[in-house]
C-alpha cells in the first residue's frame, strides 16, 4: 500500500509547500482545461473566488460560462446542475458552507442519488457536490456542522473526505471525472494546513473507495477520516510515550467503504478507535464499529470504540474545543481498549 | 444636549441617495386580465385547419387513454393512475409544440403529453404501474422522467436549456406543474435562475383548480399564477387551458421566443380536473358537483369538435375515424398491460452506482442465493 508519506519521499525536492485550499483549485483548474464540459456553479465563486478562495481565478481564465455566479438559491444551483448533467455537462457545486446545502436536500436525495437508477442506467449524473464542512474555524451557528451521516445514508452517492493536500488534489480529480455523483466534503480547518507538493507533477493517489494505512503500528488502529486525521497522527505520536505503537487509517470515502483495508488492520492489532467530529449517536462511527465486529470478532481484544463530537446541535464557537474530539480524549479511548485489565 | 444644539448642526445636510431605477420595465411583463381564448373567437379563423384537425385527434386518444389507464386501476394492473380527463388541451399542446430536439419535463400526471410526444403508451405507465421508476430512455425521447416531487423538475429543465445554450444548440425546454406546485421553493428558484440566465425555457402551469383537495384561494393570495412572472422578470400569458388551439399558440410564441434568446416564459393555462386526484382519492369530500357539471360544458374535445363542425371540417364520419383509432390504441393498451412484466431482481442492484461496490456485490450475492433457494422450492412443489 502506498502512504502519503512514501510518495512525499519520492517527490522530494520537486515539491514547495502548499495549503489544500490551493490544491482544490488547481484540480478545479486542470479538471476544466482538460475537459470542457467541466462547469463550476455555486454563490460566489465566480468574481471572488469562493469565500475560501478555492475557486480564484476560474472565471478569469475560463470566463463566466464556465465559472458561474449563480442566485443564492442552493435548490436552484443543484437542481440546474442536474439538468446541465442531463444535456451532457459535468457540473462541479460548491455550497459554500455545509449547513447551507440543506434547501438542496431534495434535489440531492431525490434527484442526484437516483436518476441513474430510475432510468436504469440510461442517465447517470455526473456532478460533485463541493461541502466546505466541519468545524473548528470559529464559525458562527450553521457553518460548522459535520452532515457526512446525512449523505452516506443515501444510496447513490458517493462521499469522499480528503484529509491531506496529496488527496484534496487527487480525489476532486477523480470525483470530477466520476459518472456517479459525489459529495465532496471539504474540512474548513484544513484549508490552510499545508503539504509539500508539486501541482506540475501531482502524485498518484489510491483511487476513490481505498483507505489508507497513514501510520503503521500493531498495538490498535485508529480509523477516521477528514479533519480528524490530524488529531489521530498527533494522537499516535503521543501514544508512544505510554508504549502504545497506533496504526491510524484514513478512510477517504465513506461511500464507498473500504471494509477490506479497516478489517486488515484491527485483525492485525486486535483493537479499534473510530474517530470522527460528527455526533456519536447515528454517525459513521456506529456504521463502521458494527462492520468491524462483524469481521473481526474473534480477532478483537475489546470492543469497538468510538470517539465523537457530543450529540448536540454545533455549539457557540468559544465552546466548539469542548465538542470537537482533541487528542486527549482519542488517548483516554485507547487506555479503555485495555479491556481485559480493568474488566 | 440634542441634535439641534450641536455646533454646526445646522449646516448639516443628509446626502442624498443614489438614484434608484428599475432593473426592469415590469408592464409588458403581466398577463393579460383574461385567459387567452381562440376556439369560438375570430381568431380561431387564421388557425391552419391542419393543426386543429391533427390536436382533436389527439385529444380524442388522449381522453381514451386516461379512461384506459383508470379502467386498468380497478383491474389491479396499474398501482395508480392521476388521470388529466379534462386537461388534454394542455398535455397535447405542450407535447405538440416542441421540436424534435426539444425537452419535454413532465410531472408526474403529464403521462399524455409524453405520450402525445411519441412515447410508446406502455413505456409511460412503467412508473405508474410499479415494475420500473422510468420505463424509456429520456435522452433517446428528451423526455425527463415523469416527475413525482413537486416543481423539482423545474430546476433541471433551466439547467439543461442552459446548457444547451451554451452549447450552442436551439433547444428549447418546457417544463410542466400543477397549481399546487407553484408553492414550492423549487418553482421559485427555477423561475429566478430561468430569467437570470435568460434560459430558453417555458413553464407550463396546469392550474386545474386543486391540489389534491386544496383549492386555489388557499394556495396563493397572487391575481393570477401567471403573475408571478413579473417578480422574476420574465412574461407571464394567461390563456384558457380547455382551448387546444390557443395553448398551443400561446406555448408556441412563448417557444419560439425563447429559441430566438428572449429568456424564459411563464404560462398559466386555466383549466379543471375533471376526475379525482387519483383513483385513490374521493373529490366528493372537497367540491361540488354542480362545479364540476359547469365545467363539463367547457369540455376541449367539446369545444373542438363545435368548431370544426361548424367549419365544416369534421363530420361524423370523420369523428367515428377519430374514435376507432382511439379504441385501437385502448385495446393495444389494454392487451400489452395484462402481460405481466418479466423483471430481473438482480437489476436491483444493477443501477446504483456505475461500478458495484463491494457491500452492494454481497447484497446481491446474497439475494441470488435467496432467489436459487426460492426456485429450488417450487421446483421441488413442481415436481411432486
Amino acid at each position: 500500500m502506498t502512504t502519503v508519506a512514501t510518495m512525499a519521499g519520492e517527490r522530494a525536492g520537486t515539491a514547495k509547500p502548499a495549503t489544500m485550499a490551493q490544491a482544490l483549485g488547481r484540480a478545479l483548474r486542470d479538471s476544466m482545461a482538460e475537459d470542457p464540459t467541466v462547469h463550476v456553479l455555486g454563490e460566489d465563486v465566480g468574481t471572488l473566488g469562493g469565500v475560501f478562495r478555492v475557486t480564484d481565478g476560474l472565471a478569469k481564465e475560463f470566463g463566466d460560462d464556465r465559472c458561474t455566479d449563480t442566485p443564492l438559491a442552493e435548490a436552484g444551483i443543484l437542481g440546474a446542475a442536474v439538468g446541465m448533467a442531463m444535456y451532457g455537462l459535468r457540473p462541479v457545486v460548491e455550497m459554500q458552507f455545509d449547513a447551507f446545502a440543506y434547501p438542496a436536500f431534495e434535489q440531492l436525495i431525490s434527484h442526484v442519488a437516483k436518476m441513474r437508477n430510475r432510468t436504469r442506467g440510461a442517465m447517470p449524473l455526473p456532478i460533485t457536490v463541493r461541502v466546505p464542512y466541519g468545524g473548528g474555524i470559529g464559525g458562527v451557528e450553521h457553518h460548522s456542522d459535520s452532515s457526512e451521516a446525512y449523505y452516506m445514508a443515501t444510496p447513490g452517492l458517493h462521499v469522499v473526505m480528503p484529509a491531506t493536500v496529496e488527496d484534496a488534489y487527487g480525489l476532486l480529480r477523480e470525483s470530477i471525472a466520476s459518472d456517479d455523483p459525489v459529495v465532496f466534503l471539504e474540512p474548513k480547518r484544513l484549508y490552510w494546513s499545508k503539504a509539500a507538493w508539486s501541482p506540475d507533477a501531482p502524485a498518484a493517489v489510491e483511487p476513490i473507495g481505498r483507505a489508507v494505512v497513514r501510520r503503521s503500528g500493531r498495538s490498535a488502529t485508529l480509523i477516521t477520516y477528514g479533519p480528524s486525521l490530524p488529531v489521530c497522527m498527533e494522537a499516535a505520536e503521543a501514544a508512544t510515550a505510554e508504549g502504545w505503537d497506533l496504526e491510524v487509517v484514513d478512510l477517504r470515502s465513506l461511500v464507498p467503504f473500504d471494509d477490506e483495508t479497516v478489517a486488515a488492520s484491527v485483525r492485525r492489532t486486535g483493537r479499534a478507535v473510530v474517530v470522527h467530529e460528527s455526533s456519536g449517536f447515528g454517525g459513521p462511527g456506529g456504521e463502521i464499529a458494527a462492520r468491524v465486529t462483524e469481521r473481526c470478532f474473534h480477532h478483537l481484544e475489546a470492543p469497538v470504540l468510538r470517539v465523537a463530537g457530543f450529540d448536540i446541535p454545533y455549539p457557540p464557537p468559544m465552546q466548539e474545543r469542548h465538542h470537537l474530539p482533541g487528542v486527549d480524549r482519542v488517548l483516554d479511548a485507547v487506555a479503555r481498549l485495555q479491556w481485559e485489565a480493568d474488566n | 444636549m440634542t441634535v439641534q444644539e450641536l455646533p454646526g448642526a445646522a449646516a448639516y445636510r443628509p446626502t442624498p441617495p443614489p438614484a434608484w431605477k428599475p432593473l426592469t420595465d415590469p408592464a409588458p411583463l403581466l398577463p393579460d386580465p383574461e385567459p387567452y381564448r381562440v376556439l369560438g373567437t375570430d381568431a380561431a379563423a387564421d388557425v391552419d385547419p391542419e393543426l386543429l384537425l391533427r390536436l382533436y385527434g389527439e385529444l380524442v386518444r388522449g381522453r381514451r387513454y386516461n379512461t384506459q389507464a383508470t379502467a386498468l386501476t380497478k383491474q389491479g394492473r396499474l398501482a395508480v393512475y392521476p388521470s388529466s380527463t379534462g386537461q388534454e388541451a394542455c398535455e397535447i399542446a405542450a407535447a405538440l409544440v416542441l421540436e424534435e430536439r426539444d425537452w419535454l419535463f413532465p410531472s408526474y400526471r403529464d403521462t399524455l403529453a409524453a405520450v402525445a410526444r411519441g412515447l410508446d403508451p406502455v413505456e409511460a405507465l412503467t412508473l405508474l404501474r410499479g415494475d420500473r421508476h422510468t420505463g424509456y430512455d429520456p435522452r433517446e425521447h428528451r423526455i425527463a422522467p415523469l416527475c413525482t416531487p413537486l416543481a423539482t423538475q423545474l430546476p433541471h429543465a433551466v439547467g439543461l436549456a442552459h446548457a444547451a445554450r451554451l452549447k450552442g444548440d436551439d433547444v428549447v425546454a418546457l417544463a410542466m406543474v400543477g397549481d399546487g406546485g407553484t408553492s414550492e421553493g423549487d418553482f421559485h428558484e427555477a423561475l429566478n435562475f430561468a430569467a437570470v440566465w435568460r434560459a430558453p425555457v417555458v413553464f407550463l402551469v396546469q392550474n386545474n383548480g386543486f391540489a389534491i383537495s386544496v383549492p386555489l384561494a388557499k394556495q396563493t393570495a397572487a391575481p393570477s399564477l401567471a403573475h408571478k412572472a413579473v417578480g422574476y422578470g420574465m412574461p407571464g400569458r394567461l390563456v384558457d387551458g380547455n382551448d387546444a388551439a390557443a395553448v398551443h399558440q400561446v406555448l408556441g410564441e412563448a417557444v419560439a421566443r425563447a429559441r430566438r434568446g428572449g429568456g424564459p416564459t411563464l404560462v398559466e393555462a386555466v383549466t379543471y380536473r375533471m376526475e379525482a386526484h387519483t383513483n385513490a382519492d374521493d373529490a366528493t369530500r372537497y367540491r361540488v358537483d354542480s362545479e364540476v357539471e359547469a365545467w363539463r360544458a367547457h369540455d376541449p374535445i367539446r369545444l373542438l369538435e363545435r368548431e370544426l363542425t361548424g367549419r365544416g371540417l369534421l363530420d361524423e364520419d370523420g369523428i367515428g375515424t377519430v374514435r376507432e383509432a382511439a379504441e385501437r390504441m385502448a385495446a393495444g393498451l389494454r392487451e400489452q398491460m395484462n402481460a405481466d412484466p418479466v423483471l430481473d431482481p438482480m437489476d436491483l442492484f444493477a443501477h446504483v452506482y456505475e461500478e458495484q461496490t463491494e457491500q452492494l456485490r454481497e447484497q446481491a450475492a446474497r439475494l441470488r442465493v435467496e432467489l436459487d433457494a426460492e426456485h429450488g422450492e417450487s421446483g421441488a412443489e413442481e415436481g411432486r
